[in-house]
């Protein structure tokens, strides 16, 4: 441990980010990077906890007391080694990860933990631009060929933890660029798509061959995968969201926020949007219905298109503003949070459940609201009941359904491979070997999961491409 | 059941373990005339040292004693007379004393066997004597075991040219009878056993209390019956089983201590029989073997080996000076002559290390010695007729004061003996010179010893390889951690790091991952029957000599000067100093021929060839030494993709113990290259089978890799250096925590458990090794070593760039498994504070069921629960069960105030128990809380710094827990940064603020059993309501232990697991020391209840105790009370940073930082809820089997299974049945405590003083109380003193209130604890430990007015004297013995002259010494000063100046201003201050010291120095700690800002 006593000495410093009215007059990120001296006195408030609950509140386990010391010694160098031993893409969580690591940090007991995120993010990025991060070419092949189906961070992950293992992988994106959520979910604002094209370029260099505008199930039958390849990794992510099938859905001005958000991102590449299809919230009253991360990118990209207002619903109680770090720490604990989409302006409204869509001319108008109240039952579940009388409206032109996503999309390509699914509709496979109930046919990330993080789609890539390894070759020299 | 035969091993039980201790004492007429009152006056001596003993179950049965004299030719010949035998003349025959088994036909054959060995050697059988004895005195179990004695008498036949001929030829047959018989085997129970057969001397002992030898014995009341001396022993054992044989003294000597190192000084006369050659023996040499019954004690494989080398010709002074060595190496002290006789013979004998005072005689001579540590008490006097006694104490024959000229004491290493030829005493240093000048040693050595690090050598060492470096280090198992923990700090700092917590990862057999070797062995370490030895404070005892190669013949006594040596300083390589033994042939003319043995084979062997490889290398090792090789490198070198090497460990000891089998051992040197070892518990176990000296390569070739960058900039020659002297230390504190002193008795000793090996991998390559639940064998251990080949070589990702993580010592999710995880302790925590059972049970389920993942002993087993089960509601009620669970000890310093206290007070709401700790407690802790609470630690702990322990601090215990050794540094002291001593914790612990505290590692009042009994007796008189514990660490024999623990009256023993917490330790202890306590409870239980002890003891267990299952667990193998210590203080809020040593705790638990502290939220109710959901669980487990009460289930171990079902690589070969093996009770109930131990406490003689005493006691009225003590009346003063602070706490009675004036020799202990208000005047002498602990009394002895004696040169007061004294005063007019006021925190003594350690981890008080002082003064001294009358100006070379500085004391200038502080009366006779400003004043206050010394005393050394104080004040050194006096100047200074 770089110095004991760190963490009374030096206090929590954060990146900063760029002042409000620069940063919604375009789509850049505007996180400020702390200067290496105040990095290194970051890293040296890291207390290398005998049990370092950080290392198991990350899901891909990163190896966070070795890299801070590091850090803290200004040794980037093998920083990038010990961050890149357990995680391929350490730009990606560093920007876009919750940090359920700083939940779990120690120092979070008394709300200041080490700044995790910023030293992850940090030590990456400074790899890239010091050209240590090289393609690692392995040099013998096994001869066995994988497919890998959908490019977001699950299926990246296992790519690039297959090639490395020697096998010939293909890459099928059914977009026209690869990525997945993190391309076309994720506004750029909050993480450059440049950073998946440098990736993306290493990988090819280690062999992996990408194929965009490839819609498994649609394009090309899944079972050709199935004659082709001695395995096939599904990574398809969970697509299908969650309707509000209430009256007024059908109204022009109802959208899903991902048709939005992605929508945005194409429009942000440069992409041509034709006038008929384009979804904006220039000059109108927004509502964005659902209080996650998704919502909140609805609304960053809400103020960037210059909406009059933006109003975000959310159906669950406000949180408390402190946990109780009594009965929390080190989980994730439930508070309120204010990202930064929400700083730079939105109305929130907590308890507010949504009773229908008033529009005119088939075009949305308004939204009908009610407030509704929490209690536990006689068996500790919570069950929600509207409160009479509070109905209220609020004035919109733009509805933003961000209510999550409930699985992945069953059509085409699952329905046609027939496997079995968990009971909430997601492939079911175990985390051991993550095989489905189809020979050969592996699945990771959110197609197994559900909806979740970045990090644990990296995760559950890494661990599905040493499961295919085994598979194929009857041992595996991958890390978990 | 018979004489020799303890209970064959079962269970856990085994009899190899036993230990004894002792007093011992002789009487010898210096003119050598032969009386009968000396035989009397050596039954006398007995009687009186009877306390010594210990009584079993019953109480007629004692552990042994005996008397050796010399051959009583009037009585002898007298005797046969009467049965027609006629004897030749005086020392042409000799007599056998002869233990015959009962049964007929088997004794028959044994007279035949010795019968057929006399006429075979031409010796003339003269006839049997019955020997007359009177059984009525014998106890009921010893009856039973009774043998029938009788005497041989044998004439010296025609062959033996003279008595020394004969002498020897009668050993050859007793040996060679022995042997026969033992061949032949004895039916089960009997045995036959030759006490003594001697034309010299003569031995009567037996299975028999102190005062029944003259009774048992009628021949001792014959008064034709004479000798000019007798040798006397008394024995305290462990066991309860009667052994005639044990019993002692031996043919030569009787021993009070234990030999550490007996397994490998066996081993080491075994393995010379082929390097043997005797002129005097001639061809009778091969006839004596073996020659040492390895099954014996320690003590006769002593006795035996002086015999042989006296019998081989060496003289008996001459022959002690080779088994038990002064410190030699490296003490400036020692005349250069007497350095060299040392040091040639260190490679004839290895020392035969422990502590010792052995007493010895070959009937011609008598003698006694002492240990290099001086660790055993030995006193003697001198008469004006003449007679000289020698005991373990004094008091022990009634000799009027008048006639005593001379009273002394055998200081450590020292000798003294009794020519009764000449008729006069030699002393040790004309003894010694004599000796040391006879033949020219210094000559010899220039001639013939080479030493390593001088040899010239052109051959370079090896270039480091830094291509391969990474896949080597994987190579041999090489973790992150092994970098980042051990060797970085080694290499930068020069000692091992600290770490704190303790291991909660699985033993090495139960770990999934590959562990080394040495893993599986676990460190033994001295607790009770032996103490430790400070290796840093008392590193002058300490030697790392090594020396390499072929030993020379041991009886060679003409051959001297011929044979080359090799030595090294320490035996850790470096490459040069290995490339220079490698090409050593040319260096030393050829005298060493060294070869290098490659230890690897081909890798496509895999771990099944391992075993035909091990033996390819012992045949090569045999053959290299036939072939004229005299120095085996092992190497392993040669690792590569390629070849695989065998565990350096395992190839060491496997050609260690054959060569030892084939007798060629010592005819070669064994030096290690190795890749494997690194930490300083490789070294050890590397040491401990056979390596003489390792070269670790490897570890080297890291650091020069990593220098400078990665070590602080350290050039690599300095980080090389710095990191051999760290293992250097390191092996010093491995030796050092089981009292062995020397790496050359350490090397082959096998101080250690194999847990979880085989048996017969065991006893094929490590032969002698216990090893207690099987586990695995060779297939499992070449398995690791082939799969770190793997790491290395083959194709894994993971090590393609990066060591293994390792995680033993930081939680890795791709490292070792824990215990303790985010997982664990959150659910844990979360459980706690929100009182939410469904939580505690997922917590549970987590710790418990380990059915993929083991990490702990238990969790194999399975409790069977196929019996009826009961309603819960009839399962006796939780809030009954929580009053058997305490918490651990937690000194309030290790741990915050805030977390001590909160535990305390939700202990005292359960009705369950806490502890002190070692620290002391505030007294206002004492006192319920305004809302009923109470902070009172139930238990206080006493511990070997006894930081706080008052007399008011004991009198407000519910149980008083002596701690013998901590579960996770075993054997070793403590130390608390001066950054925790803050304010309050100085306060509390009676030190001063900001200066470290020193605990020793042994306690200095306890160095044996018998002493133990003494403290145990001492804290029972202070506070007679209270239990007094024990605290013991599981290891192998532990059992064994506490059988002697409940012997010497404990009421409670706790056995804790080696997986305990600690605020502060080294690395290498918390992995390496101790075993579970899974094992360690299982052999106490068992013991307990063989010996018929266990019903009037509670066993306690704790280490790692979390849940009911682990409670259920413990009850089952025997335990009564439960301890838990992590557990409770993680649901305080620990969250396992081990970072408790470094102050920086983030939640306020190991912290006094201020701030820190102010994040401790934790909460007794947190801690309530806790116990209440372990007893509830406890409760469910106890209704499936079918229990109604507690009780009922304590050590029903038949309840317990092992699980087979697990599939586990390693835990395949496991086996507990030992462990679950169910003893057979003397009834059912007494498997449990069920009875109070009788102390005896009616009968001391404080009853007297406190009768007397009750107007001061009542109303505070003066009392004078006259009373004559003797030997036997211990611990004076002391029950009285528990009485005033009982009524009156610290502050006490007024001074001077009880004023007792005694007469005569006082026991053990006088005025322990000693209260304020009570005076002690003594006129006579004291023995060990007087006023230990002083509290606030005042103490006073001078010689009688009618004793002729010289009183400042005669010894008044024994060893160890005010040792933890807290305050008080004590005048003492003459001499005190060794460790004179250790650990004192605040008492004043003027003394006339102290022994070696004086003054020793002091933290406060004035010590006034107007004489000289032993060697190590001031060693640890932290605080307090002393005052030297350094008369030959050479008190300097004496004193240990690590932490003090020497200075004059100023002339009068600063006098003239205390004058006015005292009002100008120097004539104050009483309680005075003078100690108000430590770092002034100092003429004053000790001209004022020695004033009080002289009115109280009448000293005539005190009015010399008085009358003529100008001439010697500049005579006088004051002693001050720098630590100390920075502490006091920054005090100072901060008061004066505080004023300003």
């Amino acid at each position: 441990m770089g110095k004991p006593t760190g963490f009374i000495e030096f206090q929590r410093q954060e990146r900063s980010y760029a002042p409000v009215a620069d940063r919604l007059a375009k789509y850049d990120e505007f996180v400020i990077p702390l200067q290496q001296d105040v990095l290194q006195q970051q890293g040296a408030r890291c207390m290398d906890c005998g049990i370092p609950f950080c290392h198991q509140g990350c899901p891909v386990n990163n190896i966070i007391p070795d890299w801070n010391d590091l850090v803290y010694k200004d040794d980037m160098r093998s920083a990038i080694e010990v961050l890149h031993s357990t995680n391929n893409f350490p730009e990606f969580t560093g920007r876009i990860c919750p940090a359920p690591c700083e939940a779990a940090c120690t120092l979070n007991i008394d709300d200041v933990p080490v700044t995790i995120k910023t030293i992850e993010c940090a030590i990456v990025d400074n790899a890239w631009q010091q050209g240590w991060i090289k393609p690692q070419i392995v040099n013998h092949r096994s001869g066995k060929k994988v497919a890998v189906v959908g490019s977001g961070p699950s299926g990246l992950a296992a790519a690039q933890q297959l090639a490395r293992a020697g096998h010939d992988v293909t890459l099928f994106e059914k977009n026209d660029r690869i990525g997945g959520l993190l391309r076309y979910g994720i506004p750029d604002f909050k993480f450059s798509k440049s950073l998946i094209d440098r990736r993306m370029s290493q990988m090819m260099a280690e062999g992996i061959e990408f194929k965009t505008n490839t819609h498994i199930g649609v394009d090309i039958p899944a079972r050709q995968l199935l004659t082709e390849f001695d395995a096939t990794v599904l990574t398809g992510g969970s697509e299908d969201p969650r309707d509000l099938a209430i009256e007024g859905r059908e109204l022009d001005g109802v959208y899903f926020a991902m048709d939005f958000l992605a929508q945005s991102n194409k429009r942000v590449a440069g992409d041509e949007i034709a006038a008929a299809e384009a979804i904006l919230a220039t000059d109108l009253d927004v509502v964005v219905i659902g209080g996650g991360d998704t919502g909140s990118d609805c609304i960053g990209t809400s103020n960037r298109q210059g909406a009059k207002s933006v109003t975000q619903l959310e159906i669950m109680p406000m949180p408390p503003e402190k946990e109780n770090k009594a009965l929390t720490w080190p989980d994730w604990p439930n508070k309120l949070r204010t990202s930064s989409s929400q700083e730079e302006g939105c109305e929130r409204m907590w308890s507010v459940a949504t009773k229908r869509f008033k529009g005119k001319n088939g075009k949305l108008a308004g939204v009908d609201c009610i407030k509704v109240e929490w209690k536990q039952d006689v068996n500790g579940q919570w069950q929600m009941s509207e409160i009479a009388g509070t109905e209220f409206e609020l004035k919109a032109d733009r509805v933003f359904i961000a209510m999550g996503f409930v699985h992945p999309v069953h059509q085409g390509m699952l329905e046609e491979l027939g496997l079995v699914q968990d009971n909430r509709g997601n492939i079911s496979a175990g985390t051991d070997n993550y095989q489905t109930s189809v020979d050969r046919v592996f699945a990771a990330g959110d197609m197994r999961r559900g909806q979740s993080l970045v990090v644990w789609a990296i995760r559950e890539g890494r661990q599905a491409a040493r499961a295919v390894d085994e598979f194929l070759m009857g041992h595996s020299n991958l890390p978990r | 059941m018979y004489q020799g035969s303890l209970p064959p091993r079962q269970g856990l039980y085994d009899p190899k373990n036993e230990h004894d201790s002792c007093g011992v004492g002789f009487v010898a007429d210096i003119k050598g005339r032969k009386s009968h009152r000396i035989i009397e006056q050596g039954l006398e001596i007995l009687r009186n040292l009877t306390h010594r003993g210990a009584v079993g179950a019953d109480k007629l049965a004692g552990d042994g004693a005996g008397i050796l004299m010399q051959l009583p030719d009037t009585f002898l010949r007298s005797a046969c007379a009467e049965i027609d035998i006629t004897l030749p003349a005086k020392g042409s025959y000799g007599v056998a004393m002869v233990f015959l088994p009962p049964h007929k036909e088997t004794a028959a054959s044994c007279v035949e066997t010795l019968e057929a060995f006399v006429l075979q050697e031409d010796q003339e059988l003269l006839g049997w004597r019955d020997v007359p004895v009177d059984n009525t005195g014998l106890g009921h179990t010893v009856l039973p075991t009774e043998p029938v004695i009788r005497q041989l008498f044998i004439a010296k036949g025609d062959n033996c040219k003279d008595q020394n001929a004969f002498e020897r030829k009668l050993f050859v047959i007793r040996k060679q009878v022995e042997n026969s018989i033992a061949n032949a085997g004895m039916p089960v129970g009997d045995a036959f056993y030759i006490a003594s057969m001697s034309s010299r001397t003569l031995l009567y002992k037996g299975m028999l209390l102190a005062n029944q030898v003259g009774s048992y014995y009628k021949d001792l009341d014959d008064t034709s019956m004479e000798s000019s001396l007798a040798l006397v022993h008394q024995r305290f054992s462990t066991n309860t089983f009667p052994t005639w044989d044990l019993a002692q003294p031996f043919r030569m000597i009787a021993h009070n201590g234990e030999i550490n190192t007996v397994r490998g000084n066996v081993n080491w006369m075994a393995a010379r029989r082929h390097t043997m050659a005797s002129e005097v023996f001639g061809d009778d040499l091969e006839k004596i073997w073996p020659l040492i019954d390895g099954n014996q004690s320690d003590s006769a494989c002593f006795d035996n080996a002086l015999e042989l080398l006296v019998l081989g010709g060496y003289s008996m002074s001459h022959a002690m000076m080779m088994l038990i060595p002064e410190a030699w190496s490296g003490n400036p002290l020692m005349d250069d002559k007497r350095r060299a006789f040392y040091e040639y013979h260190a490679a004839l004998m290895e020392p035969w290390d422990g502590p010792a005072a052995v007493a010895f005689t070959d009937g011609r001579q008598i003698g006694a010695t002492l240990d290099r540590n001086g660790l055993r008490p030995a006193r003697y006097l001198i008469t004006d007729d003449d007679l000289v006694l020698m005991a373990s104490e004094m008091g022990v024959l009634d000799i009027p004061e008048e006639k005593i000229v001379k009273k002394w004491r055998l200081q450590p290493g020292k000798m003294f003996l009794i020519d009764l030829e000449q008729g006069r005493i030699i002393d040790d240093e004309e003894l010694k010179s004599g000796l040391s000048n006879a033949d020219p040693y210094q000559e010899w050595l220039d001639k013939s010893q080479l030493e390593v690090e001088k040899l010239n050598t052109d051959i370079s060492p090896m270039e480091p390889d830094t291509e391969t470096l990474l896949d080597r280090q994987q190579a041999f198992g090489y973790t992150q951690e092994d970098i980042k923990f051990l060797l970085t700090p080694m290499a930068i700092t020069g000692q091992e790091a600290t770490g704190s917590m303790g291991a909660d990862n699985p033993p090495a057999v139960l770990s999934s991952r590959a562990k080394p070797l040495a893993n599986f062995f676990q460190q033994n370490f001295a607790q009770v029957t032996n103490p430790p030895i400070d290796p840093i404070r008392e590193e002058i005892v300490m030697s790392l000599v090594s020396l390499v190669g072929p030993r020379p013949n041991l009886l060679g006594l003409h051959e001297a000067g011929t044979h080359m040596r090799l030595e090294v300083s320490q035996p850790v390589l470096s490459n040069a100093d290995l490339e220079a033994i490698r090409h050593i042939e040319d260096a030393s003319d050829g005298a060493f021929r060294t070869v290098t043995l490659d230890i690897c084979y081909a890798a496509t062997a895999g771990a099944n060839g391992m075993q035909q490889a091990i033996e390819d290398l012992c045949k090569k090792a045999e053959e290299s030494v036939n072939d004229g090789n005299n120095i085996l490198i092992l190497s392993d070198r040669n690792v590569d993709a390629d070849n695989v090497a065998i565990p350096a460990l395992l190839a060491t000891s496997a050609v260690h113990h054959h060569l030892i089998r084939s007798g060629l051992r010592t005819s070669s040197g064994l030096v290690v290259e190795t890749g494997a070892a690194l930490e300083v518990h490789h070294f050890a176990t590397l040491a401990g089978y056979g390596a003489e000296a390792i070269n670790p390569y490897l570890a080297i070739e890291t650091l020069h890799s990593m220098t400078p960058e990665q070590l602080d900039g350290l050039e690599f020659k300095e980080a090389n250096k710095r990191y051999i002297k760290a293992l250097g230390k390191g092996l010093k504190k491995v030796m050092s925590k089981m009292g062995i002193s020397t790496y050359q008795s350490y090397c082959g000793a096998q101080i250690f458990d194999a847990v979880g090996l085989s048996s017969d991998f065991v006893e094929k390559y490590f032969t002698g090794t216990t090893s207690t639940i099987e586990g695995v064998g060779l297939e499992a251990i070449a398995r690791s070593a082939v799969d770190w080949h793997e790491n290395a070589f083959g194709n894994r990702e993971i090590y393609r760039r990066h060591l293994d993580a390792g995680g033993d010592y930081a939680f890795r999710l791709r490292g070792e498994s824990h215990i303790w995880t985010p997982d664990t302790i959150a659910k844990l925590q979360h459980a706690t504070r929100a009182n939410d059972a469904s939580s505690f049970s997922e917590f549970s389920r987590l710790i418990d069921e380990q059915s993929e993942d083991l990490k702990t002993l238990r969790g194999l087993f399975e409790i069977d629960t196929t019996g009826q089960p009961i309603p819960l509601d009839e399962v006796e009620p939780a809030k009954e069960i929580v009053k058997r669970f305490a918490t651990g000890a937690m000194s309030y310093g290790s741990i915050s105030y805030e977390a001590h206290s909160t535990l305390a007070i939700a202990m005292n709401r359960i009705g369950g128990k806490s502890n002190t700790g070692e620290g002391g407690e505030e007294s206002k802790r004492f006192q319920p809380m305004k809302n009923g609470d109470s902070a009172r630690s139930a238990i206080k702990q006493v511990a070997s710094g006894r930081f706080g322990v008052t007399t008011e601090y004991l009198v407000n215990a519910d149980d008083i827990q002596i701690k013998m050794a901590q579960g996770a540094k075993p054997g070793e002291g403590g130390q608390l940064p001066g950054h925790k001593v803050n304010a309050e914790i100085a306060r509390v612990r009676h030190s001063t603020q900001g200066v470290g505290l020193i605990s020793p590692p042994p306690h200095h009042d306890i160095y044996s059993i018998e002493d133990l009994a003494q403290l145990i007796f001492d804290l029972k008189n202070v506070n007679p309501a209270a239990r007094i514990s024990v605290k013991l660490v599981s290891e192998v024999g532990v059992g064994t232990v506490a059988a002697g623990v409940s012997k010497a009256h404990a009421d409670h023993v706790t056995i804790a697991g080696y997986d305990g917490g600690t605020g502060a330790s080294p690395l290498t202890s918390i992995k390496h020391a101790g075993s579970p306590w899974e094992i360690g409870l299982a052999e106490t239980h068992q013991t307990l209840v063989i010996n018929n002890l266990r019903s009037r003891i509670s066993v306690q267990v704790d280490g790692g105790m979390r849940t009911g299952r682990d409670v259920v667990i413990g009850a089952l193998l025997g335990a009564d009370e439960f301890g838990f210590a992590t557990a409770p203080l993680i649901v305080e809020g620990c969250v396992m940073m081990r970072k408790c040593h470094l102050n920086t705790c983030p939640v306020g638990v190991a912290t006094q930082d201020p701030e820190l502290r102010k994040r401790f939220t934790g909460k007794p109710e947190h801690v309530v809820n806790y116990f209440f959901f372990v007893a509830e669980e406890i409760r469910q487990l106890m209704a499936q089997m079918g229990y109604r009460k507690f009780d009922e289930m304590i050590g029903q171990m038949d309840r317990l299974n092992m699980r087979k079902a697990i599939d586990h690589w390693k835990a395949e070969g496991l086996d507990y049945s030992r462990l679950l093996q169910k003893p057979e009770a003397a009834s059912p109930e007494d498997i449990y405590n069920t009875t109070a131990q009788d102390h005896g406490l009616d009968k001391v003689i404080d009853n007297t003083l406190i009768a007397q005493a009750q107007p001061a006691l009542n109303n505070g009225e003066c009392v004078n109380i006259e009373i004559d003590i003797h030997n036997y009346n211990r611990s004076f003063g002391t029950m009285l003193s528990g009485q005033v602070a009982q009524k009156y706490g610290m502050q006490g009675l007024p001074d001077d209130c009880i004023h007792i004036h005694a007469k005569g020799t006082s026991g053990q202990s006088l005025g322990a604890f000693l209260a304020r208000g009570v005076t002690l005047e003594l006129s006579g002498e004291g023995n060990d430990y007087v006023g230990k602990g002083l509290s606030g009394g005042r103490i006073i002895i001078y010689p009688p007015a009618d004793s002729p004696i010289v009183a400042e040169e005669n010894i008044i007061v024994g060893n160890t004297v005010m040792y933890g004294a807290i305050e008080g005063e004590c005048y003492f007019n003459g001499v005190a013995g060794e460790r004179f006021a250790v650990r004192n925190s605040g008492a004043t003594a003027v003394v006339e002259a102290v022994g070696d350690h004086g003054c020793e981890y002091m933290t406060g008080g004035i010590v006034v010494v107007l004489g000289s002082t032993g060697r190590n003064f001031a060693a640890g001294m932290s605080g307090g000063i002393a005052y030297v009358l350094d008369t030959e100006g050479d008190f300097e070379s004496r004193c240990n100046m690590a932490q003090v500085e020497l200075e004059a004391i100023p002339a009068e200038d600063d006098a003239m201003e205390a004058l006015e502080h005292q009002g100008g009366d120097l004539e104050i006779h009483g309680l005075v201050d003078v100690s108000h400003d430590m770092t002034r004043f100092d003429a004053i206050r000790l001209q004022q010291l020695i004033q009080q010394h002289l009115h109280y005393t009448n000293s005539n050394r005190a009015r010399e120095i008085l009358e003529n104080w100008s001439e010697y004040l500049p005579r006088f050194v004051k002693i001050m700690p720098v630590e100390y006096r920075r502490a006091l100047q920054e005090i100072s200074m901060q008061q004066q800002t505080k004023t300003a």
